[in-house]
């Protein structure tokens, strides 16, 4: 349970921050780079977080189930827009994957193959 | 009787038992994600039941926190892959811009020439970016944040759900290229489903979403002041 508290007070860090600074990022991504902070400063060790955040981490989809049901409720009323929005949605999506993948893949040093590493179970 | 449908447990039990049953099923049909087979038997339970889809959001608060630590959750990934990272850095800098340029300029061309309305195209923007910044890009630029979430999730059920077919199609399957534009295309989605892949296009999908979504922000910081 230690590593779920490290990870629920980190978060909340973040929320806090964020309402306190009014900072343009969200409080998740805030305390996400201060966890990474104090992984990087030896303030926290690895082994006291590793195996909650395996756990957060590899059932990650769960938590966005709520929104897609959030989303699902909204598609009634799109209207005359609906066309425009699947278009732009889908187009654009395309795009980053390609542009992103691409130029990742080419400024990348001539591939000495990165090793895979197994598969996380989950 | 129809009490128990407004207990925590309802929702609760709902969603697990869902998402449990949808990696059941994805052992046996792995072409089907579990985002849209779990999301299908929820929405077909609360059909059942008469209950209110637009109200179920509200009823899993518990999991919708819990994003917040899954998300913080990622740095260790990231830290585990920190020689890659640095080796990598103008990799990572360069692509995660460039897609996030992208992002914007393309959703907005798309929106513009298939004559959508000027709330869908403000709102349409920050659509590659997680929920909670595509919010606040949408409020400050004028755009509805209800529509700017839908968006942020229905890009991300599409990059995640399809994403991984058109990547290996055009040949970026080492996992710096893989999880770079996973994450900066379809953001959470996008990292779930690069974890699955291996731990490390899971890292750089975690690191390509952050990155993308501090970039998007600073991005609009002189659109603001364009549209005063």
């Amino acid at each position: 349970m230690r590593g779920f508290a490290i990870l629920l007070g980190f978060s909340l860090a973040g929320v806090l921050l964020h309402d306190a600074l009014h900072l343009p990022l969200p409080g998740n991504v805030i305390g996400l780079l201060l966890f990474l902070a104090a992984l990087f400063g030896k303030v926290v060790k690895l082994e006291w977080v590793e195996q909650a955040a395996n756990l957060l981490t590899g059932h990650l989809l769960l938590f966005f189930i709520p929104y897609v049901i959030g989303a699902a409720a909204l598609i009634p009323f799109l209207g005359n827009n609906a066309v425009s929005i699947a278009v732009g949605i889908v187009g654009s999506t395309f795009a980053v994957l390609w542009v992103t993948g691409t130029v990742a893949k080419k400024t990348q040093p001539k591939q000495k193959e990165v090793a895979q590493d197994g598969k996380l179970s989950a | 009787m129809e009490n128990f449908l407004h207990d925590p447990l309802f929702g609760l039990t709902l969603t697990i038992g869902a998402y449990a049953l949808a990696r059941g099923i994805q052992t046996r049909l792995p072409w089907l994600h579990p985002i849209l087979s779990s999301s299908a038997i929820i929405l077909i339970v609360l059909a059942l039941v008469r209950f209110p889809i637009a109200d179920f959001q509200g009823e899993v608060g518990l999991l919708t926190s819990l994003l917040g630590p899954a998300t913080v959750a990622l740095g260790v990934p990231i830290y585990k892959h920190r020689k890659l990272i640095r080796e990598r850095l103008k990799t990572i800098s360069v692509s995660v811009l460039a897609g996030s340029i992208t992002g914007i300029v393309s959703a907005g061309l798309l929106v513009y020439v298939t004559r959508g309305s000027h709330e869908v195209l403000l709102s349409i923007l920050p659509k590659s970016v997680s929920s909670p910044i595509g919010i606040e890009i949408s409020r400050s630029l004028g755009g509805t944040p209800e529509l700017s979430v839908m968006f942020s999730v229905v890009t991300g059920v599409l990059g995640g759900v399809l994403g991984p077919a058109f990547l290996y199609r055009l040949g970026l399957r080492d996992p710096v290229s893989f999880g770079l534009a996973m994450g900066s295309a379809a953001h959470g989605f996008g990292t779930a489903r690069s974890l699955q892949e291996s731990e490390t296009a899971g890292s750089f999908s975690a690191l390509g979403m952050g990155l993308s979504g501090i970039v998007t922000s600073l991005l609009f910081v002189p659109i603001y002041l364009w549209i005063g």
